[in-house]
């Protein structure tokens, strides 16, 4: 652990280098190290910059608004947000998860399974490959998707279709590419006709060979570069994620499970309507984006990871052939009982991305799909809470109404924020392992980023004017005289020294 | 069968100006004859989208800018490996470029309307100088995308700036 190095003991007499914004992740995130005269580092700090403003822009709507609303909370994982938006406003209408019509639920699954797996295609394709398959060290020129499909252009097509699948899945399912309304107050507004079935099915089975290809690759290359992919940026720590009520691998529906750093179960099968008890946020005072923990366990050890690492860790099987035995492989290749490498991250999203192509083709075979029994009714009532498995981990929506049905309280604690600690964590240890006392340099920070980017955070939002993000490098002396700076404009082009 | 124009305008229409470019196609859905015109939205470009450019004669990416200096620009795009530092979403000079490496075809005539903007809340309407905007860069979309196609591309190496 690096602890140590959240806060330096004397800052004033450091100098402060800046990474600003992490590139290739969603939003704003600056990276913040303090540097002795030796350039050994004494603080590192991962800093979300923009305030998101989610519950206010939520409350005094009305319920039904909400599933299409909350959409545009973040234009990587608007679907992640429809459907936890839509299991909480199910109890709104007085409807549980057991009582949602089969047809309904399938859809759901259906939409998510295309959700996540166009959202793992695209953080491995676009974001991650370039570092896997050029080095973390690459010239800057190598890291971006062009050079994937330049160089590997097999590898860089499939990920182009996988991702394409994956929003066709979304499009068949709720109508349209964007906002669409797929799920509705106690079910589903549409089915799929034989037609949108035909359609999807005609590709799913190039989808599952090429979903093997880019697990077969990630695995390649973790193991290849062993025992370094298993110690950068590792830490260890629980893990939480929702999983069947028989421990399989869940993504929709299920109950909270918790597993120490040993893989000693301390929460299972746990309902998530419960959450406040079992979690909380603390504030800190450097940063907008809170910090969730385990409130047994208090705040300096109740801290734990979401998301695939977190999900593939603590299930018991999962209910797929395939991506079974590449969990198996996967486990086996730890040596204990749970894996806690960071770039792992990258490994279990291709088995979850396998797991997903997989369920996809077994969902579009089965006939309640095409079904019109597709909402249920129930008693109104003054709270609902959804939580699902989103792409980067568990999601929770969670609303109260008044009689008018207008939202008065709204709470969403986002997989990124869970994982908060754990990307503080990774970050000091990469800062204090790989950059100190070494002469700083872009590619060199390239390192931190790596880390970050292996827990795939949406650190915002939708928004994306052009000229919005650049990145930019400062180095201030320790009288805080700014010694040199390098300016990365969102074009890509670099300016040394200047503005 | 694929209509020979598309309009993409990408932006979150809950955050402030940024809904400018789905507010453009809206007025286009509108008030123009959509029988060779395709209207594309999303929030981000994304690597897909290359697809999307297959088989077209003209292609308007239509965007939010806070680098515009005048209400609007239209201005023609290379492709660029430009490595689009910008989260997960690609530049349109970017996604050019992936679709030059996904199709292996010869890339259509492609512009930027980019209309200049200042404010991204989230929950925010659009700015009063953005709305102005809008109306100034909707009309030039309309007047452009009435002309005959052949004439439109005539235009590919001017730079317009107003």
């Amino acid at each position: 652990m690096y602890e140590h190095l959240e806060t330096a003991a004397n800052p004033q007499n450091l100098k402060r280098v800046a990474v600003d914004p992490v590139s290739r992740v969603e939003g704003h995130g600056k990276v913040t190290l303090l540097l002795d005269e030796n350039n050994q580092v004494q603080q590192a700090r991962l800093h979300i910059v923009e305030f998101r403003g989610f519950e206010k822009f939520i409350q005094g709507r009305p319920y039904w608004e909400l599933p299409v609303m909350v959409q545009r909370l973040c234009g990587i994982c608007p679907v992640s947000h429809h459907l936890a938006a839509a299991k909480a406003i199910d109890q709104l209408v007085g409807v549980d998860p057991a009582n949602l019509p089969p047809a309904a639920d399938k859809l759901r699954r259906l939409l998510h399974f295309g959700q996540v797996l166009q959202s793992h295609a695209l953080h491995f394709f676009h974001l991650s490959s370039p570092d896997l398959l050029f080095g973390f060290e690459s010239e800057i020129g190598k890291r971006s998707i062009v050079a994937v499909l330049t160089d590997y252009p097999d590898i860089g097509l499939q990920g182009v279709k996988l991702r394409k699948y994956g929003q066709e899945v979304i499009r068949m399912v709720s109508g349209k590419r964007i906002h669409g309304t797929g799920a509705i107050p106690g079910g589903m507004n549409k089915a799929l006709n034989k037609e949108e079935r035909d359609y999807l099915k005609q590709d799913i089975a190039q989808i599952v060979v090429w979903a093997q290809a880019a697990l077969q690759l990630v695995t390649k290359v973790h193991t290849s570069h062993l025992p370094y992919y298993d110690d950068f940026a590792t830490i260890r720590s629980k893990y939480l994620s929702l999983t069947k009520p028989n421990g399989a691998l869940e993504l929709y529906h299920g109950g909270i499970r918790v597993k120490d750093e040993q893989g000693e179960t301390l929460v299972d099968h746990y309902d998530y309507c419960d959450y406040p008890k079992l979690i909380r946020e603390e504030v800190r005072s450097w940063t907008y984006m809170k910090f969730p923990y385990l409130t047994s366990l208090g705040k300096s050890d109740g801290w734990y990871r979401v998301g695939p690492l977190a999900r593939v860790n603590n299930c018991d099987f999962i209910d797929t052939p395939l991506a079974e035995a590449a969990r198996v492989e996967f486990k086996q290749h730890g040596g204990e009982a749970m894996v806690h490498s960071t770039l792992a991250f990258h490994w279990t999203r291709m088995i979850e991305l396998l797991h997903c192509a997989e369920s996809i083709q077994i969902l579009l075979d089965d006939p309640d799909l095409l079904s019109s029994d597709l909402v249920a009714n129930g008693e109104k009532r003054y709270e609902g809470i959804g939580v699902i498995e989103a792409p980067r981990g568990t999601l929770f929506h969670h609303y109260q109404i008044d009689e008018n049905d207008i939202v008065t309280k709204a709470n969403l604690i986002v997989s990124t924020t869970s994982n908060n600690t754990a990307m503080n964590e990774s970050v000091r240890q990469v800062a204090a392992k790989y950059l100190s006392g070494r002469e700083l340099t872009e590619p060199l920070l390239n390192n931190l980023e790596v880390a970050i980017r292996a827990y795939d955070p949406c650190l915002s939002c939708a928004t994306h004017a052009v000229g919005k993000m650049p990145l930019q490098l400062e180095l201030v002396d320790a009288d805080g005289k700014l010694v040199d700076k390098l300016v990365r404009h969102s074009s890509g082009e670099f300016i040394h020294g200047s503005e | 069968m694929t209509k020979p124009i598309l309009v993409f305008g990408y932006g979150n229409p809950s955050r402030g100006d940024d809904a400018v470019s789905p507010l453009a196609l809206d007025y286009l859905s509108d008030h123009l004859n959509l029988s060779n015109i395709e209207l594309l939205s999303d929030f981000q470009l994304q690597i897909e989208h290359a697809l999307d450019l297959q088989d077209r004669e003209l292609v308007v990416f239509v965007d939010a800018s806070v680098d515009c200096p005048d209400s609007f620009a239209f201005t023609p795009l290379t492709p660029a490996q430009d490595h689009s530092y910008t989260s997960h979403a690609l530049s349109p000079a970017a996604l050019l470029s992936v679709y030059q490496a996904v199709s292996k075809q010869p890339i259509p005539p492609c512009f930027l309307l980019s209309i200049q903007a200042e404010a991204f809340e989230l929950g925010t309407g659009l700015s009063e100088r953005c709305a102005a905007n809008l109306q100034q860069a909707c009309r030039f979309l309309e007047k452009l995308l009435t002309q005959p196609l052949s004439a439109i591309v005539e235009r590919q190496s001017e730079n317009i700036n107003r």
